[in-house]
């Protein structure tokens, strides 16, 4: 198993009361694994995509990430395994708006600190692979939305991470981008047995996953 | 790709808001700047005041006026010679030279004349008109005076005329004062006979325009033995350090010299050293105005662009930027303001000081070229000390709610 979950609760306070963002959450993601999660707004599907890495601290339950519990380790640690395992794909594509494409793709490399003839080696080969070696020198403004996506995805996976968490990557496009895309994480997940949890409320999204998870009101009610 | 070049495209990507954030910490560098130009100035003019004068503080007898140091009165009453001793020994500072006088009337060849006993190696002869003459000799240590390096900085009119001390003038030699000269038409070589001794004129001063134009000034011993006032002399002048005059030099000469009158000469170097003193309140005053203006002007703009920023705070984050990541990209781009701004200070200081100081302060102003390492340091404090704590705040920053802000 590369993730597990187990009893996860997050409890919210709201207008003096608690609320179950999460609620007795359990589940095992194998290697290489394609985890979609779906559920209705609310559900609880962002707060367990953001927690599993600590985005979001748990209120309790464990988290084991490669043999090992992360929901207990102090945020420094927390940072170096999101820094060298993990990679993030956001419905908003979370471009740094004045860094070029191959800029933005070197970032997590910049913080692993890798040299900079290897980051730019590195995040060219991965711009290639995604089909935007023209573009490189362009700003995210200058991109279509589906280019600006495929530039995360890039950057998702240049530091080759173990795991790819991706909320809602094809939100924001239309039905023709947003397949382009999920063939691409697809493609991604099978040639680099990269495991991918994918947060998404569209039922085709949904339908490229290995594993299903589907949540309603902080609860696992499908998988 | 790294974070000092992420830091140096946000900076260049969004110059409009660099260039608000470094207006106040540049105009408060470039005010500082151009008052210590001019100050700087100000305090030469003042050296070289006191080199003109030669000395800028008196010690004369309890009950003597300054009427009496400069009629010399035959009655006029004197001090003890172990006085100069009395101010060696004791630990006051900011006395560079003393020269103490003895100074009468006398008759010589039926005119009257003031006939004066000085110490030749520590007679104080700085005027320039002394020095014309030839008279030069070991230079003195003037603890206040402005260092050679200033001078040369500021091309110094009268660089070279540092202050000397006569170096020799033996038992039957002496000077004498132009007017005296031409009223006994003396010229250097002649004899003069002064109560009964004979004197050899070793050289006859140009015209000063001062009471030494009336003087013949002889080695204080032979003075004190024609004139049978042993170990006494009339006054002491001292060449005091002109901050330390303004620090309280005086009172603490009254202190071990209780029973003299201990006053200054001069009234325009006091005028100066109340100028000096002014500029540097100014300054001082300044200074903390733009510790503060500057501080919350860098520390402002550095707080609006971490706001702007909580997005891009959070990705950081969220791909595995470490709180001190964070940290380093704020303060990497307030040193670089720092610097930036201590640069733009001294170059509009250092102008606004060349173009303005003759209009206004009547003295030439050049560049000081040490005030831009000093410049560079201050803003660089201002500019960290005004954004340590939004920094503190950026690295704070919950990424997860950052990254909601969609």
């Amino acid at each position: 198993m590369i993730l597990q979950g187990e009893n996860i609760l997050k409890q919210y306070q709201h207008n003096g009361g608690l609320i179950n963002a999460l609620d007795s959450v359990s589940f095992s993601v194998k290697k290489g694994d394609f985890v979609t999660v779906t559920g209705p707004s609310g559900s609880g599907k962002s707060t367990l995509l953001l927690s599993l890495f600590g985005l979001i601290r748990l209120t309790s339950g464990n988290i084991i990430f490669d043999g090992k519990r992360i929901d207990n380790i102090n945020d420094r640690k927390l940072t170096e395994i999101r820094k060298k395992s993990v990679g993030y794909i956001l419905q908003s594509f979370a471009l740094i708006p004045y860094l070029t494409t191959i800029q933005n793709v070197m970032i997590p490399l910049a913080l692993e600190k890798v040299p900079k003839k290897e980051q730019y080696k590195r995040a060219s080969e991965i711009l290639d692979y995604v089909g935007l070696a023209d573009r490189t020198d362009h700003l995210p403004r200058e991109l279509s939305v589906g280019q600006q996506q495929r530039v995360a995805i890039a950057r998702s996976i240049v530091h080759r991470p173990q795991i790819i968490m991706a909320d809602e990557p094809t939100g924001n496009l239309d039905p023709a981008l947003s397949l382009e895309i999920l063939e691409f994480l697809r493609k991604i997940n099978q040639e680099n047995k990269i495991t991918i949890i994918m947060v998404t409320h569209s039922p085709v999204a949904a339908g490229y996953g290995t594993m299903k998870l589907h949540l309603n009101e902080g609860k696992i009610v499908n998988s | 790709m790294t974070i000092s070049k992420l830091v140096l495209i946000e900076l260049w990507k969004r110059k409009s808001q660099l260039i608000t954030g470094l207006l106040a910490i540049t105009l408060g560098i470039a005010v500082i700047v151009a008052i210590q130009s001019v100050s700087v100035v100000s305090e030469q003019n003042v050296a070289r005041n006191l080199d003109n004068l030669g000395a800028n503080i008196l010690v004369l007898p309890q009950g003597a006026s300054i009427d009496n140091y400069y009629t010399s009165d035959i009655d006029a009453p004197t001090l003890p010679m172990d006085y100069v001793e009395r101010i060696l020994t004791s630990t006051i500072a900011g006395v560079d030279n003393m020269s103490p006088k003895l100074t009468r009337r006398v008759k010589v060849n039926g005119q009257s004349i003031v006939l004066t006993g000085i110490l030749p190696k520590s007679e104080i002869a700085s005027k320039p008109l002394w020095q014309s003459s030839g008279l030069v000799g070991a230079e003195v240590k003037a603890a206040c005076a402005p260092t050679e390096s200033v001078n040369k900085s500021h091309g110094m009119e009268d660089e070279k005329l540092k202050r000397k001390a006569i170096d020799t003038l033996l038992s039957n030699d002496c000077i004498a004062g132009s007017q005296v000269a031409r009223l006994l038409k003396l010229s250097a070589n002649s004899q003069v006979t002064i109560m009964g001794k004979e004197f050899k004129v070793v050289k006859v001063l140009p015209e000063t325009g001062t009471v030494d134009d009336d003087r013949i000034f002889a080695n204080l011993k032979d003075v004190q033995h024609l004139l049978g006032i042993e170990n006494q002399v009339s006054a002491i002048e001292i060449m005091g350090c002109c901050n330390a005059i303004s620090e309280g030099l005086l009172s603490k000469l009254r202190n071990i010299l209780p029973d003299t009158r201990v006053t200054t000469i001069g009234q325009i170097v006091s005028t100066q050293i109340e100028t000096n003193q002014l500029m540097k309140k100014v300054t001082l005053v300044m200074l903390i105005i733009i510790f503060f203006v500057g501080g919350i002007s860098i520390g402002n703009y550095i707080w609006a662009n971490v706001n702007e920023r909580k997005r891009e705070i959070g990705i950081l984050r969220m791909m595995g930027a470490e709180r001190r990541t964070i940290y380093k990209m704020f303060l990497l781009k307030a040193l670089i303001l720092g610097v930036a701004g201590g640069i733009l200070g001294f170059l509009i200081g250092t102008l606004a000081g060349v173009i303005l100081g003759p209009y206004l302060a009547g003295i030439i102003v050049k560049p000081v070229y040490i005030y831009l390492l000093w410049s560079i340091l201050l803003s660089v404090a201002i500019s960290l000390a005004g954004s340590l704590f939004p920094t503190y705040l950026a690295a704070k920053f919950d990424p997860h709610s950052n990254l909601q802000e969609d």
